[in-house]
This record gives C-alpha cells, structure tokens and sequence, in this order.
C-alpha cells in the first residue's frame, strides 16, 4: 500500500503561544478509514486543515498524494483540493436556495467540467448517497441527516482520493448519524482513503483504525 | 509531478452564474443597490438624449428656414444717432454675385394702428407700421395664413397684410385705422421664424405708405438671400456695398445665429445637469461598493466552502467582480433605459424627433462598467485574501 497522507514533525502554533500541533508524525495509506478522537482544543480540526492542505504548517514536513505541500503554490494546492481532495463540515455548508443537484454540482465547478457533465455527476452522487429521489429538493425541505448526505455527494462527485470528514455527525441524532456512517464506510469500501473527527466513542470504536489525540499530540 | 496541478478555468459561462449567485440570492438589495447607478445613468442619458433631439429639431428647422439669409440695418452715427440707409443700398445689394434675391422694409413713425376709429389712442402699441416690397415673402420665407399678399395694385391702395402677432392682437378685423384713415386686411402672414420682427408689422405697399402715410421712402431693413457656400463671403462686404461712404453705420446679422445661440445656452445648462448625474453615478458606486463590502463580510463561509472546493484566490476575486460588475451593468441598463424613456416622452411633448444618440447609450454602459469594476475590486481583493480555514470558522 503506497502512503496518501505523511505527517512528518508536523507543528502548528498560532501568535500567543497556542502550539495547537507539536510534532506530529502519521502516515496513512491508501483506502484507509480512520477515526481521530481526542478531547475539545486537542488539536483534531487543526490537524485535519493541514492535511486538506487548507493551511499550511509552522514546521515539519507534510505529504499529500506524494506532493510536499510546502513546495507547492496557493495556486497548485487549490489544484489539489479541486481534484485529490473532498471535505465534509460539522455545519454542512451547503448554499440556502439552491437545490441538491446545484449545490453538489457546484462543487465540481473548480475541477474545470461543463455545466452538463457537473450536473450528471452531481445526480450520479446523489443517488450513490440515496437522495435520488431528493434532486430538487432544495436544504431547508430536507432533513439533516440527509443535508449532511448532500455535502457528502459534494464532497465525492468528483472522485477524490482522500475524504476529510470534520465531526460529520456533530450536529445530527443517532440515528442519521449512523446513516452517514454508512455511507462513509461505503465510499471506504470503493476505494476512498476516509478521514473522520468524531468525538462519538461507538462511532470511533467501529472504525478500523483510531488516532488518538492530546494536547497537540498524537498519543 | 507538481506541475501536473493546475487549476481547471472558469468558463464565461461559469463567470456570470457565479456573478448572479449573490445577486439572485438577495434580490432586493441588489435592486436597490443598482438603483443609485440607475438614476445617475439615466439622468445622463436623458440630458443627452433631449439636448440631441433638441438639435435634431433645431437642425431640421434650420434646414427648412434655410441659414443663407443675411439682413442689413442702419446702425449708429459717429456721434451716436441713427443712421440711415443709403437709397441706392438695395440695388448695390442685388449686384453681389452670390446675391440670389435682396427686398427692404421700412418703418413708417409715428404712426399708430387701432381697431376701429372708437378706439382712444395708446391701446393697440407696439405695432409697427412696416413698408414692403412685393417679394418680401419669397426672400424671407414667409406664408399666408389667410387672404393674399399685396400685389401691384393693392400695393397702392390703403390696404394692409397683418404680421401673426399683430393679426392676433387686433383680433378679426375687416379694417383697420391708421392715422384717420381706413386700411383694408387683405391677408394676414403666418410667423415668420427668421424675421420675427415681421409678427407685429402691419405691412403696407410701398407706394401707398409714401401717398398716405409720408413714408420717406428709405429702407430700415434689407433681407437678402445668398448661395449658401457663399454667404460668410457676402456677409463680409455686405456693409461696404449698402453704405460705401459709412460702411461702419451698417449693421448685418444673419438671424439663424439667434437660433443657434438659443441652443448654446441651453448647454450650458445640459453641462450642470451632467454634473448632477455624474455626481448620482458617484453616489451609485459607493453604494455598489458598499453592497459588495457586506457582500463579502457576509459570505465568509461560502468563500472558505469554495477554496476547500479547490476555487483559487483569483478564482475567488474574479467571482465577486464579476457580480460587482453585474450589479452596476444592471443599473446601468436600468438608467439607459429610463433615460431613454424620458427622452421620448420629453420629445413627444415639445414634437421633436426623438435621439438617444448611441454615444450616450455606449458611454453610459462604459461608465458603468469603469464603476463596477472599481467599486468591486476592493471588497474583492479583501475576500481573495481571507484565510480558507478563517472564512470556513465564520460559519
Ligand atoms: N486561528 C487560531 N488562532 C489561535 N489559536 C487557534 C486557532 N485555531 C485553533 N486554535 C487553537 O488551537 C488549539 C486546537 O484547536 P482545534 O480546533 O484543532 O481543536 P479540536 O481538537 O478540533 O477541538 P474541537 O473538538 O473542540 O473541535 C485550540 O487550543 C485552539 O484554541
Ligand atoms: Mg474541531
């Protein structure tokens, strides 16, 4: 299995004195599911920026689908998220007023396809995350667990490598929880590399692999 | 392998869906916003639009008067009184070359015009008893309005042709009195736009006011008509040729220029009112500038979805020109329409043609555009430059 993902003495401090990150190594590979958990202000959020090359490191190495991202331009590694990368947010983010299939399509538009073939992938998404019958529904006549399922067809219509999953679940009930659970392990299991910040313990345990971490740490 | 990742173009296309995204998502802010661009668009156009249409009617009536007359009057002595024209002045005249035709008026003093002899003196002032010659309608280009100009019998016979204005002030009237006698109207003169001095002459031929009125037979006024490429140079020796010995006591004008003149100051005006646009289109920007400023503070989060979605800074600040450009255009196409609007309706009411001229409509546009852009670019700049992980935390 080839490395997607290499953390290498990575750090993170912010002005103040906050060191979010100290010298963390990871190193995932290819088609893992994974599981980071640890307590409020550990530094899981921080950690999964970097690696959606969202920001960039204080020190340390960071290594992104063989890329070293402090070689790349801001330019470049907007090129990698439109095409290596795909993210799901606690709060879902999807634009008001705008329908599932818009808002899914959308997400395709940095990755240079034509309005027609964003639109049949969008679809294609929806209906691979079980919203094919909810194309036109726009978010505020859907329910949460199946608004989350929208952001994750945004998030995979464009068939990244890595799946960044920030409290996926945080705003959810347990029931639609577990439905996006689901669906994460199904996309798992076709070959996406998934990353998952989760402070659910049941959730945690059922995952193959867990990154504990503490105080910036990766215990 | 690092130069395998560049980022996918945005088509046109995209551009202006991405533009309209934040306008169509508030409809009425946009609206408004525009609508400071649109008024000062629209008041630009339309002082364009009336000045041009204004023209238009000013030269289409130039071309019909015809800007080739040229009228000659006694101007002032050296020591200031009146002078008068020589009496060989409109012969000398009629041998110009260029000359096409030359016909003199005289004013016959003292002489007070009443309607009926009932009538106390002082009534009916500011009627100008008028002496003419039988082609003064051809050369100044006048018509009847009824009855029939003098001809060489009536020409001799106490009878009149009433000015417009004159016709009306003394109402409809088979005669008039003019100094105890008895003037038939024969005929009454429609305006006569070159020579209104005409609207209030009660005209009478020229033999008649010498046998009745002690007319002393010279002429106060000489209206002639020259080739049109040549009347600048008939203009020029006109003077010398009425009055060689006093060339300075000769007065000539050629009365379009008063018409012409109506119309430069009536630029000057049309130069405020441009200002006062300009100054609403001023006003219009901020308020695109501002709307674009909220814009940005308020989408925060959509900015940071977009970078995590792969849109690159340019991505990003082209995004919100494009909907600072769309939001100005829109006004823009609001105001040319309006002020197009208002042109017509304004040219309707004064019977003008109608012109928006295409200058105005093209400028207009511009402006809007220099002004979007501008507007846009800052506010722009700013959300380009926002952190992802920052504007993503907005949320
Ligand atoms: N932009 C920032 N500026 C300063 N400090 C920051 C910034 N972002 C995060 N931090 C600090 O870094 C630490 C790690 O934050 P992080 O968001 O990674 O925690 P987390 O593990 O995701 O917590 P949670 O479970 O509550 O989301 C915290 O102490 C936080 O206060
Ligand atoms: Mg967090």
């Amino acid at each position: 299995m080839r490395p997607v993902i290499e953390l290498n003495e990575v750090t993170k401090s912010y002005p103040g004195g906050v060191h979010a990150l100290r010298s963390v190594d990871l190193t995932v590979d290819e088609g893992e599911l994974i599981a980071i958990v640890g307590p409020s202000g550990s530094g899981k959020s921080t950690m999964l920026n970097l690696i959606g090359t969202l920001d960039r490191p204080t020190s340390g190495t960071v290594r992104i689908d063989g890329h070293d991202v402090a070689a790349l331009s801001d330019r470049q590694l907007s090129a990698l998220r439109a095409r290596r990368i795909g993210f799901v947010f606690q709060s879902f983010h999807l634009a008001p007023g705008r329908d599932a299939v818009t808002n899914v399509a959308d997400g395709l538009l940095y990755a240079g396809l034509p309005q027609r073939e964003r639109e049949r992938h969008a679809e294609k998404a929806l209906v691979r995350v079980g919203l094919g019958d909810r194309l036109k529904h726009r978010p505020h006549q859907l329910s949460g667990g199946e608004r989350q399922r929208v952001a994750v067809a945004r998030a995979v219509a464009g068939d990244p490598a890595v799946l960044l999953a920030d409290e996926p679940t945080g705003n959810l009930d347990s029931a639609s929880g577990a439905g996006v659970m689901d669906l994460l392990r199904e996309l798992n299991t076709s070959g996406t590399t998934v990353l998952v910040i989760t402070h659910d313990h049941e959730i945690a345990g059922s995952l193959p692999r867990q990154v504990p971490m503490l105080d910036g740490q990766v215990v | 392998m690092a130069t395998g990742l560049r980022p996918a173009r945005l088509r046109p296309s995209d551009l202006l869906r991405l533009g309209g995204y934040g306008l169509r998502s508030r409809p009425l802010r946009a609206v408004l916003s525009a609508l400071g661009i649109a008024i000062g668009i629209a008041a630009m156009v339309s002082v364009v639009g009336i000045s041009a249409s204004g023209q238009a009617a000013l030269d289409a009536r130039l071309a019909a008067l015809g800007t080739n007359m040229l009228t000659v009057t006694p101007g002032q002595t050296m020591f200031g009184d009146e002078a008068t024209l020589p009496d060989e002045a409109l012969s000398m005249i009629e041998r110009i070359g260029p000359v096409t035709s030359a016909t003199a008026t005289g004013t016959v003093t003292g002489t007070p015009v009443y309607r009926t002899d009932r009538i106390p003196p002082g009534e009916t002032g500011g009627l100008a008893v008028t002496a003419a010659q039988l082609d003064l309608l051809d050369t100044v280009n006048a018509r009847l309005a009824g009855g029939s100009w003098l001809n060489a019998a009536t020409a001799r016979y106490p009878a009149v042709v009433l000015g417009a204005a004159a016709a009306r002030r003394l109402g409809e009237v088979p005669a008039v009195y003019i100094d105890g006698r008895t003037y038939s109207v024969i005929g009454i003169l429609e305006e006569v736009p070159l020579a209104p001095e005409l609207d209030t002459a009660v005209l009478i031929g020229w033999d008649a006011a010498k046998s009745y009125l002690s007319f002393d037979g010279h002429a106060t006024r000489v209206y002639t008509r020259a080739i049109e490429s040549h009347v600048e140079a008939v203009r020029g020796v006109l003077a010398a040729t009425a009055n060689p010995q006093n060339p300075d006591e000769v007065d000539v004008s050629n009365p379009s220029d008063a018409l012409i003149a109506q119309r430069a100051a009536a630029r000057t005006f049309n130069a405020l009112l441009l200002g006062l646009g300009a100054v609403a289109l001023l006003v219009g920007g901020i308020g695109v500038a501002n709307t674009m400023v909220i814009s940005v503070l308020e989408r925060r989060a959509e900015i940071g979805l977009r970078r995590s979605l792969g849109a690159t800074r340019g991505q990003i600040r082209t995004q919100f020109v494009s909907e600072s450009l769309l939001l100005s255009l829109l006004g823009g196409a609001g105001g040319v329409l309006g002020g197009g609007v208002v042109t017509f309706v304004y040219a309707g009411t004064q019977q003008w043609p109608a012109v928006v001229p295409p200058w105005a409509v093209a400028g207009g546009l511009a402006a809007t555009l220099l002004i979007g852009a501008v507007a846009g670019l800052f506010p722009a700049i700013r959300a380009a430059r926002l952190a992802p992980t920052e504007a993503l935390a907005a949320a």
